[in-house]
């Protein structure tokens, strides 16, 4: 008998099995059941079905962060119907417009754990993986139907390998690995896969590297992504996990089987950008340096973590912003906004002509920083879909949060190497 | 679901990403004609209304790429689209059009051989599609999926399990 890689065996264990294999179906129990500004969506499914009881509300998490707070009308009725859902149904963990970006305030929380099984309605649920837990995707109906029946149907998927190796060069980060292997790979070439980050480098990575990582994964087509829980999931974990949740991490057997193996060494690396209007069409900053851009958006979960605002603060400290861009910052949560405030990242930030909005999904969500005809935008985010910025005549490029702050400051689209 | 859909093709190329299918700003609407009016319109000059003339919707590789809005599923339903086959579908758009009731094939072997405005039939009992006098097999859908296509979608299953409770 072969060994099991993790999503094989965290499957195994939450649909009662002793031992799955890929392309089977399984009904599998999920530990948690995310929903953001869709919960609405899914308390109409609830009426519309004429369900009632919850499987288990402490397994529900409601997280308000899409277009947060409310800017019309509409947007304020749909949130006070997941606000009181949430308190009539007494979800523990719910947590308002003011939190944040769900994935990063769940992991902040302590709601993540090596070995979970987590789905929710939103595609980048794959983030939960940088801790060890099967995290993806599913819609507000299902969602529905998790609430209801605490399961769902799931296909166990192959996995990918992808070994790390080296280290990134001054100014090259997780982002522009993941550029680089969403554009050698393509859109689906992880299509319905599993992938795991290994190799030596990737103990070395930081935990929020690894969630732009498994963040990104998601545009080459992964169903989830994981980098194998160690000492320093252990360190983010410790302190912020509920003292009651116990959990046992869940690693890859030696003889494991994997479908592909995929080597990457890092020093190989320069800055990545990903152009209009697919991830996958990503080119070396050399290729792409010099274009004009009118707005620079620091946000989404892949990329407006304490670490990526500390990232483009040393950039951009006693550096101005170029008078004809807009640097618009979103922070993934209240506590990243807390933590750059005290740090003195915020203060940064501000001085070198930066502004803030409040955290959530902001602009990549067709939030605050919407795009006019013509108008380019260099952002963090995770995706540059025509229109997914306001006018569908408007151009948004990905890169690093190092990348951004340089382009900032030029006005044009720049390697972030000089200021190392 | 019937057993035999028929209609004419409209083709998209690969990765038709679901911001393209219903941009964000519409997922404030559930309902099907409401999300129709807009699915698509990104593509600009005469998107959705063009696609109305059509019934089946052919593309290339992982269509439905990118978020995992329900609403993407949906806005195709509302413009009259009885079905969409693909070479391959993104996982969460393959999720939410079984749930929403949207019946959809992996079939790549079609892909080349198919134009736009060509008449397609399927034929869901022997898991075949007609073009002309050609044939093309698509896979069996696995039971649990069967169940909810059958019934139009997981809330009518849901519906019915609660009944059966």
């Amino acid at each position: 008998m072969p060994g099991h890689t993790i999503a094989e065996k965290i499957l195994a264990t939450k649909s009662g099995r002793t031992s799955v294999k890929p392309g089977e179906i399984v009904d599998a129990y999920p530990d948690l059941v995310m929903s953001h500004t869709a919960t609405w969506r899914s308390v109409s499914v609830m009426q519309k079905v004429g369900a009632t009881k919850l499987y288990d509300p402490d397994r529900l998490a409601v997280v308000l962060d899409h277009i947060a707070p409310a800017k019309t009308e509409k947007n304020a009725t749909d949130q006070q119907v997941s606000r009181n859902f949430a308190r009539s149904n007494g979800i523990n963990k719910f947590y308002d417009v003011d939190a944040g970006i769900a994935h990063l305030v769940l992991m902040e929380a302590g709601h993540v754990a090596p070995g979970d099984l987590i789905v929710g309605t939103d595609s980048h649920c794959t983030i939960y993986g940088s801790l060890g837990a099967l995290g993806t995707g599913i819609g507000y109906t299902e969602v529905a139907s998790v609430w209801i029946t605490g399961k769902l149907w799931m296909k166990v998927p192959d996995t990918f390998k992808i070994s790390l190796s080296g280290k990134f060069a001054p100014g090259v980060y997780s982002k522009d690995l993941m550029l680089h292997l969403i554009g050698t790979l393509g859109a689906d070439g992880c299509g319905y896969k599993a992938v795991e980050f290994h190799g030596d480098a990737t103990a070395g990575l930081s935990v929020s590297e690894r969630m732009t990582m498994t963040n990104l994964a998601m545009e080459m087509g992964v169903k989830c992504a994981f980098v194998p829980p160690d000492a320093k999931t252990e360190e983010y974990l410790r302190g912020r996990m509920d003292a009651s949740k116990r959990y046992q991490p869940v690693n890859a057997d030696a003889d494991a089987v994997y479908e592909k193996e995929i080597p990457v060494d890092l020093s190989k690396l320069g800055p990545m950008v990903a152009c209009p209007h697919e991830v996958e069409n990503t080119k070396p900053i050399q290729e792409v340096q010099g274009t004009r851009i009118d707005q620079a958006f620091l946000g989404s979960c892949a990329n407006a973590k304490y670490e990526d605002l500390e990232v483009a603060a040393r950039i951009l400290k006693g550096r101005r912003v170029h008078p004809n861009v807009r640097l618009i910052i979103t922070p993934g949560s209240k506590q990243i906004l807390l933590e750059a405030s005290k740090t003195g990242v915020f203060q940064t930030l501000l001085e070198a002509g930066g502004m803030f909005t409040n955290p959530g999904c902001g602009a990549c969500a067709g939030d605050g920083g919407i795009m006019a005809d013509g108008e380019v935008c260099l952002s963090t985010a995770n995706r540059n879909f025509i229109g997914r910025m306001g006018s569908s005549k408007a151009e948004i490029y990905l890169s690093s949060p190092a990348t951004l702050a340089a382009s900032a400051i030029k006005g044009v689209i720049s390697d972030p190497r000089e200021f190392f | 679901m019937e057993s035999t859909i028929q209609g004419r093709v409209y083709k998209f190329g690969d990765n038709i990403n679901s911001d393209i299918i219903i941009p964000g700003r519409y997922l404030i609407y559930i309902d099907r004609e409401r999300l129709a009016q807009h699915a698509f319109e990104v593509l600009g000059e005469g998107f959705p209304a063009k696609l109305r003339e059509f019934q089946i919707l052919v593309a290339g590789r992982n269509f439905g790429c990118g978020s995992a809005r329900e609403q993407a599923a949906t806005a195709i339903q509302g413009l009259g689209i009885q079905a969409v086959v693909a070479c391959s579908f993104a996982r969460t758009f393959y999720r939410n059009a079984i749930n929403d009731g949207l019946p959809i094939f992996e079939c790549p072997e079609l892909y080349p051989d198919v134009q736009e405005g060509d008449s397609l039939r399927i034929d869901l009992a022997a898991s075949k599609i007609h073009l002309g006098d050609k044939q093309y097999a698509f896979p069996q859908f696995p039971d649990s999926v069967k169940k909810i296509l059958e019934l139009g979608g997981l809330a009518n299953y849901l519906k019915t399990q609660l009944a059966s409770r």
